[in-house]
C-alpha cells in the first residue's frame, strides 16, 4: 500500500460542465506540494471534489489516500479517515462555540461510549491557540461568526492542528491575509510538517511559498496539471506570469 | 456534549417514550362525547353537583363553537371527536409511595426515569397515566409549610373553597373551543397552592403519560402562589407512537398574588400522532412575575400560546419558547401578553426550527391599552430553516395605544445552508450531528435559562429528532 495521496485521472463536472479534465498527481507522505494556476483553472474545484462536495460529479478517476479510494467514502468519513481541507471561505456556525465545535469534531473520532478528556482538550487547544497568537476569548465565540478574514484562516489552521490529519489541502489560505498573519499561519503549517503527513497547498501567488517552502510545485491549467517542478518553478511563474506556461503549452501542442 | 455522569444522572433513553402496556381499565367512558360521558366521569369521580353543571355547560359551549379554521390550520378538521375515548382509568387513587402504584404503571414511569429524578432533584412529583394520577407526593417539609400539591380531582374534593375561587377565572370556559372541551371532560392535572412567603426551592414536577390509543387526555392544572411566595413547576409529556391520532387538550391556569413568582417549564416530546391543543395563561398581580418556558418537540399539531395577564402594577410576564417542527409536524405556537396595569413589563423570546417538511408558525399578541403608563414589551422571534421545503410564518400582533410605553420587536429567519453542513461534515461530524449542533447553537441562549437537568434533556431530544430527520 503506497503511503501517499494519489489523484488519478480525475474528471469532475458541475451542472454538466467539465472542470477537472484528467488531473493526476501524487503527494508522498512527508512532502509538501503546491498547486499554482490562474483563476478559473479548477484549483478550488479540486479541493472540493476531494472533500466530497455534492455539487460536483466525479465522472472518472480516483483519489487514493494511503491506498483507500476517498471517493468511496462519505464527506465525514473522509475527514475521520484523515483528510482535511482548510477552506478558502470558512463557514460561520452561529451559536456554536469554537471550543464546542472542536470538541464535537474530536468526539466524532472516538469509539462510541468514549468521552474526550476535557482538561487535556483545553490544555491542548490553548497551547495551539497561543502558537497561532489567537486570543483565548475565541474559544467561547461562535465558529467564524464575525471573524475577520485573517481570524477565519487562523481558525482553519487551529482546526487542522487539533484534528491532526494525515493529509491536508490548504485552499488559498493566503488570500485575505496581511503579511504578519501570513507568517503566523505559515509557521503553524510548518510546525505540522512531518514524515507522517502530506500537504497540498493551493495558491494563486508565490508569496505564500516563501514561507511554506514546497518540495514540488505543480502548475494547473484548464483542469489538468500542465507542469511539475521544484520550488524554483514558483519563482519562475512569479517572474514570467502564467501566460508563459499557457504559451508553452500551445507551442508544444 | 454533557459528560456521561450528567447523562446518567438524568437517565435519558433516546426512545424512552415509545412503548405501551396492554390496556386494562376499570373505568372507560367509551367512545364519543355526550352528556352521558360527562355523567359517567362525574359519577366515577363522585363530584359535587356544581362541577357536573360546570362540565355540562362547557359541553354546550364546545358544541356551539366552530373549529377555528378561519385562522388556524385545516388539519384540525381531521380530529374525529366521536372516535375518541374521553376517560380511562384503572380506578386507582394516587398513592404516596411508588411501591403501591400498579405494576405496569410503575414500570412506565420507571422507564421514563421519574422516580429517580424525584429522588435526585425534585420537591414533589405527580405522575398521571391516561386520565388519572397514579402517584402524587410532595416532600414532607413542604407539606408542613402548607404547600399543597395534589391532582385536580383531589384538589376539588379537599380544597373546594380555594379551587373554586380561581377555577376558570384566568381562562374562562368559552375562551376557545378546546378550553371548552377541557372544561367539559377534564381529569387529572395538578392543583398547587403555595402559602404566603413560602419559597419552594426545588421544582415540583408533573409527568403526563398517554398509554392508550384513540384517547384524549384533558388535564386541568391550577397553580395559586400566594403573596411573596415562589415556585417552579415542570411538566413532561410523552405518548407511544400509535397509528391513530391521540388528542391532548389541557388547560393550565396560574395565579401569582402580590410579589409572587411562578416559573412554569414544559418539555413535551409527543409522538407524531398527537394533536396537542393547549390553553395556558397566568394572572400576575402587583409586582408578581410569571415565566413560561415552553419547549415543543414532536406532536402532529401543537397549538399553544402561553399568556400572562399583568393585572397589578409592576407585574412582569415572560414567555420563552422553543419549537421544533420535524417532517410532517406543525408547531403553531406563540405568546399572549395582556398589559392591564401601569409599569407592567413583558418579554417574549420565541425560536422555532423547521426541518424537512416541518412547519412552524409564530403567533403573538401584545396588548397595551391607551390609559396605561410606563409599560414595556420586548418581542423577539427567530426562525431557523433546515432545508428549503420547510415553512415558517410569523404573525405578531402588537397593539400599543398611547405614547407612554416602550416596545421593541425583532424577527429573523435564518437557514442552515448545505455549505454549512458540508463544512461541519468535513470536520468529521455526521449529518445528524452537524444538524444537531446547528440547532443547539440556535437555541443555545434560551437553553441557558433552563434548570440544568432539563437543558440536558432538551439537547438529547434535539439530537434524537435530528437523527430521525436524516433517517
Amino acid at each position: 500500500m503506497s503511503q501517499s495521496l494519489k489523484i488519478e485521472n480525475l474528471h469532475a463536472s458541475v451542472e454538466g460542465t467539465e472542470i477537472l479534465k484528467g488531473l493526476s498527481l501524487e503527494i508522498p507522505k512527508g512532502e509538501v506540494h503546491a498547486i499554482m494556476g490562474p483563476n478559473g483553472s479548477g484549483k478550488s474545484t479540486l479541493s472540493k471534489v476531494m472533500a466530497g462536495h455534492e455539487d460536483y460529479e466525479v465522472t472518472e478517476g480516483a483519489v487514493f489516500m494511503d491506498g483507500e479510494n476517498l471517493l468511496d467514502l462519505e464527506i465525514d468519513e473522509r475527514s475521520r479517515a484523515g483528510f482535511f481541507l482548510a477552506f478558502q471561505y470558512p463557514h460561520e456556525i452561529p451559536g456554536v462555540s469554537n471550543a464546542n465545535f472542536l470538541r464535537a469534531a474530536l468526539q466524532a473520532r472516538l469509539p462510541k461510549g468514549e468521552e474526550i478528556d476535557a482538561v487535556a482538550f483545553y490544555k491542548d487547544m490553548y497551547e495551539k491557540m497561543d502558537s497561532l497568537s489567537m486570543d483565548r476569548k475565541f474559544t467561547g465565540r461562535s465558529v467564524n461568526d464575525g471573524f475577520s478574514g485573517g481570524e477565519k484562516k487562523r481558525n482553519e489552521i487551529l482546526q487542522m492542528m487539533m484534528l491532526e490529519p494525515k493529509y491536508a489541502v490548504l485552499d488559498e489560505t493566503d488570500s485575505g491575509l496581511d503579511i504578519d498573519a501570513l507568517k503566523i499561519v505559515a509557521e503553524g503549517v510548518n510546525r505540522m510538517r512531518s514524515p507522517e503527513r502530506g500537504f497540498l497547498v493551493i495558491t494563486h501567488y508565490q508569496r505564500l511559498l516563501d514561507y511554506i517552502v514546497p518540495d514540488v510545485v505543480h502548475v494547473m491549467s484548464d483542469g489538468r496539471i500542465v507542469k511539475t517542478g521544484g520550488k524554483d518553478l514558483a519563482l519562475e511563474l512569479e517572474a514570467k506570469g502564467y501566460d508563459w506556461i499557457t504559451d508553452e503549452l500551445v507551442a508544444t501542442a | 456534549m454533557p459528560d456521561s455522569a450528567t447523562l446518567e444522572a438524568v437517565n435519558i433513553d433516546q426512545d424512552a417514550g415509545n412503548f405501551s402496556y396492554p390496556e386494562d381499565y376499570q373505568h372507560d367512558a367509551g367512545v364519543g362525547l355526550s352528556e352521558a360521558t360527562i355523567d359517567y366521569i362525574s359519577d366515577v369521580k363522585g363530584e359535587a353537583d356544581w362541577i357536573r353543571e360546570f362540565r355540562k355547560k362547557a359541553l354546550k359551549i364546545f358544541e356551539g363553537k366552530p373549529m377555528p379554521t378561519n385562522w388556524a390550520t385545516k388539519d384540525l378538521e381531521n380530529i374525529v371527536f366521536e372516535n375518541i375515548r374521553y376517560y380511562l382509568s384503572k380506578g386507582q387513587t394516587p398513592t404516596r409511595s411508588w411501591d403501591e402504584v400498579p405494576d405496569d404503571v410503575k414500570q412506565t414511569f420507571e422507564r421514563l426515569g421519574i422516580p429517580e429524578k424525584e429522588r435526585k432533584f425534585l420537591s414533589g412529583v405527580e405522575a398521571q397515566f391516561d386520565s388519572e394520577a397514579a402517584y402524587s407526593n410532595v416532600k414532607e417539609e413542604l407539606s408542613k409549610e402548607g404547600v399543597i400539591f395534589v391532582n385536580s380531582t383531589e384538589g376539588l374534593r379537599e380544597h373546594p373553597e380555594l379551587f373554586r375561587k380561581w377555577f376558570g377565572k384566568v381562562i374562562p370556559t368559552g375562551d376557545n373551543k378546546f378550553s371548552a372541551l377541557n372544561s367539559a371532560v377534564f381529569s387529572g392535572g395538578s392543583f398547587i397552592y403555595v402559602p404566603p412567603g413560602v419559597k419552594v426551592k426545588h421544582p415540583l414536577q408533573a409527568y403526563f403519560r398517554i398509554n392508550a390509543e384513540n384517547f384524549g387526555q384533558f388535564e386541568r392544572t391550577l397553580i395559586i402562589v400566594d403573596e411573596g411566595a415562589e415556585v417552579t413547576y415542570m411538566e413532561g409529556c410523552t405518548a407511544p407512537k400509535f397509528e391513530t391520532s391521540t388528542l391532548h387538550s389541557a388547560v393550565v391556569e396560574l395565579v401569582a398574588m402580590k410579589d409572587a413568582k411562578i416559573q412554569y417549564i414544559t418539555v413535551q416530546n409527543w409522538s407524531a400522532n398527537v394533536f396537542n391543543l393547549v390553553t395556558k395563561r397566568g394572572m400576575a398581580h402587583e409586582n408578581a412575575e410569571i415565566r413560561w418556558i415552553d419547549c415543543n418537540i414532536g406532536s402532529r399539531l401543537t397549538m399553544k400560546y402561553p399568556g400572562v395577564i399583568m393585572k397589578g402594577r409592576k407585574a412582569r410576564g415572560e414567555v420563552i419558547s422553543i419549537a421544533l417542527a420535524n417532517d410532517g409536524q406543525h408547531q403553531d405556537t406563540g405568546a399572549k401578553m395582556i398589559h392591564a396595569a401601569d409599569e407592567t413589563t413583558s418579554n417574549i423570546v420565541a425560536k422555532s426550527i423547521s426541518v424537512g417538511k416541518g412547519r412552524s408558525t409564530y403567533r403573538g399578541q401584545v396588548h397595551i391599552p391607551k390609559h396605561l403608563k410606563g409599560c414595556k414589551n420586548n418581542t423577539e422571534c427567530d426562525a431557523l430553516l433546515i432545508n428549503s421545503s420547510s415553512r415558517t410564518d410569523t404573525y405578531p400582533a402588537i397593539t400599543v395605544r398611547g405614547n407612554q410605553h416602550a416596545t421593541q420587536h425583532e424577527a429573523s429567519v435564518s437557514q442552515v445552508s448545505e455549505d454549512q453542513i458540508f463544512y461541519m461534515k468535513q470536520r468529521g461530524l455526521t449529518e445528524a450531528a452537524a444538524m444537531s449542533l446547528s440547532v443547539n447553537g440556535f437555541v443555545n441562549d434560551l437553553v441557558r435559562e433552563f434548570p440544568m437537568e432539563y437543558s440536558v434533556e432538551l439537547k438529547r431530544l434535539i439530537d434524537m429528532e435530528m437523527e430521525d430527520s436524516v433517517g
